[in-house]
């Protein structure tokens, strides 16, 4: 029992940055903007949110408040995000380019922006970047109050998370009544789904497309900085996210493009990437690893072969719209 | 409905008649010298004198010898997966799975030089060749099958295939192929396993070359080459007039995953001689940005790829000398692709600008 406890616990720590990975490509994709990039954002929201905790609890000293650090890195992983997912709306929507080949760009552009950062920063100040120990704690304790954390079984399971695992489930809920259930989400949809009938009936595309894509890459950008300052421990290290945006992607797919699948989806994916350190298989872990992309792959296959509509990705994804082509 | 009109937009734009030649190029040289121009405000903004950094990009890369081989060593992968590329993006099939073909071609080779370490060179080096080719058409096989067939996202599933295959070599490279025991790493191959040295470069830039010939006839002068193009362009055009659209995807697909996978063979063998799970190093993905940048043109790939593999030897040199991260080459590659890409809009749009022409109709 106890066993099956932490493990789910654990994969809920390890499925948070990909929640947010996932949801901000969600929303990107459901415009018809197949970002590539989220790797890079990622990276460069994990490197500037360290940044900005770190500067800020030096320059705040021993006043340094917890929940204004947790609050500065939210908003300047958001913002590090955003404006990467600026350049790539620009160059795809505004100048058309092929979504393919600038979300790989940016990729490697966010990737080594965010190394640059992570490494500068480290010489910088003498080798060794982190937070103070009692800033940390706020970012990876509960926010609830102990007596509801000590609840027997449940306790831990419900109130004992991050702050992070409790805001992503809300981006969640918020992202799905506003992509189902509200008109701007229609509006959303239908500029996803076919641009032209979209634009036909006087739905303004850029605009969609524009903050859709933007707002998204912010939303994945904070899981950059929540992998950083949660898993890898508020330390920046050689291996920065290794491939977390990537697996973002993948879970999309998995998901079918839901933002309410995402908050199982990736505490299934945060199991599947531990799962080998708890249980002893008969597999080897290296194996077991793939397993996320081998399920999406089926995932992506057998949607494909049962054609439910519901379930396709976005028709117009990953085609730049220009109203006079035909 | 007066409102509405008062509302029409500052300018529309509308496609361009075709450039000529060299107003097109003119474009492109602009928008490089752009991006170098944003490349000194990354080395400004670093503290750094933007021509010492350029400079040491130059000299590290070129400047001797031995840099200028280790240059196109780089540039040799680059350009031979941009080629095999080629054909999947002008049939408009989204491979981005070159990174995981590669490893796969390279799991093959392996596979040979491990197993028979002591075979004559050129038998061993043919076997792993015609394996890589195997291995890597295998790999691109899976997602060509299913788009043809139930028309599932090539660039999702191409995108998957990558971290399978990566997966797959971090377990041989822990498990059955490991080294010492405990050491996470297979053994460097035999000597009859290496490719041969010709200049002192592994022999892959003549294969590359020759490939980037063969890619510009069968693109241009076969009728394999002229189904790719029309699949490309409409597949119902194609279907209309009578070709096998699944056929097609699939060969061509075979086609790049063969490449592909032979480009992981000469990696494997002539670079890194031994099997890692970075092998491919990110080249499926830098290489799609050269296919693209060059216009599916396989002779300008070879200009882009020397160029890239300039900024990324360049870097190390950077590092160094004035002690800038080597992650600046990605920052630099980064910014260099979104100026290119950003240009071609100026190349195929033109922006007309509406104030004249309302004036006009208010007279009217």
């Amino acid at each position: 029992m106890n066993t099956l406890l932490n493990l789910l616990i654990s994969a809920i720590v390890n499925g948070t940055p990909l929640m947010y990975g996932t949801l901000g490509e969600i929303l990107t994709e459901k415009t018809g903007n197949l970002n590539l990039g989220v790797e890079g954002m990622m990276y460069m929201g994990g490197a500037i949110g360290l940044a900005g905790a770190f500067y800020y609890s030096k320059f705040a000293g021993a006043n340094a408040n917890g929940i204004l650090a947790v609050i500065i890195a939210i908003l300047l992983s958001f913002l590090a995000g955003a404006a990467a997912a600026l350049i790539y709306s620009f160059i795809t929507i505004s100048l058309r380019a092929n979504q393919n080949v600038t979300g790989l760009a940016l990729a490697i552009f966010g990737t080594g922006l965010g190394q640059f950062i992570g490494e500068t920063m480290r010489v910088k100040e003498g080798g060794y970047i982190t937070v103070s120990n009692e800033l940390k704690t706020y970012f990876y304790s509960s926010p609830f109050p102990a007596f509801l954390q000590n609840i027997p079984v449940v306790g831990k399971l419900i109130f004992g998370h991050s702050i992070f695992v409790y805001l992503g489930i809300l981006i969640a809920c918020a992202m799905a009544f506003y992509i189902s259930k509200t008109r701007y989400g229609l509006n959303l949809r239908a500029v996803g789904e076919s641009p032209a009938t979209a634009d036909a009936a006087g739905i303004n595309i850029m605009k969609n497309k524009y903050l859709a894509t933007v707002i998204g890459g912010g939303i994945s950008a904070i899981g950059g900085m929540v992998y950083i300052m949660t898993i890898a421990g508020g330390v920046w290290n050689h291996e920065g996210l290794a491939g977390e945006g990537w697996l973002a992607v993948a879970l999309v797919i998995f998901c079918l493009w839901r933002p309410l699948n995402a908050i199982w989806g990736s505490f299934l994916f945060g199991a599947l990437m531990i799962l080998y350190l708890r249980l002893s298989l008969p597999i080897p872990s290296e194996i077991y690893k793939i397993l996320p992309y081998v399920v999406t792959v089926v995932v992506l296959v057998i949607t494909s072969m049962r054609r439910k509509r519901e379930n396709q990705p976005p028709e117009s994804l990953g085609i730049a719209y220009f109203r006079e082509d035909r | 409905m007066q409102k509405t009109v008062n509302k029409a937009p500052l300018f529309h734009l509308t496609k361009r008649p075709v450039l000529k030649a060299r107003e097109t190029w003119a474009i492109r040289i602009a928008s490089f010298f752009v991006a170098v121009i944003i490349g000194c405000l990354v080395f400004l903004l670093n503290g750094k004198n933007p021509f010492a950094a350029y400079g040491n990009i130059i000299s590290g890369s070129l400047g001797k010898v031995t840099s200028l081989r280790q240059t196109i060593r780089i540039a040799v992968p680059l350009l031979g997966t941009a080629l095999a590329i080629t054909p999947c993006f002008k049939m408009k099939f989204w491979n981005i799975g070159a990174e995981g073909q590669i490893t796969a071609g390279a799991i093959g080779a392996t596979f040979f030089a491990l197993t028979f370490p002591d075979l004559p060179a050129p038998v061993l080096l043919l076997l792993m060749g015609a394996a890589s080719v195997i291995f890597g058409a295998i790999w691109a096989f899976f997602p060509a099958f299913f788009k043809a067939k139930w028309g599932t996202n090539e660039t999702l599933f191409t995108l998957m295939m990558n971290y399978i295959v990566i997966g797959i070599v971090k377990w041989l490279q822990g498990g059955p192929w490991e080294g010492k025991p405990g050491s996470q790493i297979i053994p460097n191959f035999s000597k009859n396993a290496i490719l041969p040295k010709v200049f002192g470069i592994h022999c892959g830039w003549i294969i590359v070359l020759l490939l980037t010939g063969f890619i510009f006839i069968y693109m241009n002068y076969t009728k394999h080459g002229y189904e790719i193009a029309v699949v490309g362009d409409s597949p119902n055009t194609a279907r209309y007039a009578g070709m096998n659209v699944a056929k097609i995807t699939i060969r061509t697909m075979l086609l790049s995953g063969a490449i592909c996978g032979l480009v992981g063979f000469m990696v494997a063998s002539g670079a890194h001689q031994t099997l890692y799970h970075s092998v491919a190093d990110g080249v499926g993905f830098t290489a799609i940005t050269v296919a693209w940048l060059a216009q599916l043109n396989p002779f300008v790939m070879i200009i882009i790829s020397f160029l890239l593999a300039i900024l990324d030897k360049g870097s190390g040199a950077l590092q160094t000398n004035m002690g800038v991260p080597t992650s600046v080459s990605d920052i630099i590659t980064g910014v260099f692709l979104f100026c290119m890409l950003a240009c071609e809009f100026f190349i195929n749009y033109q922006i007309i600008f509406n104030r004249k022409e309302k004036k006009e109709e208010v007279k009217a």
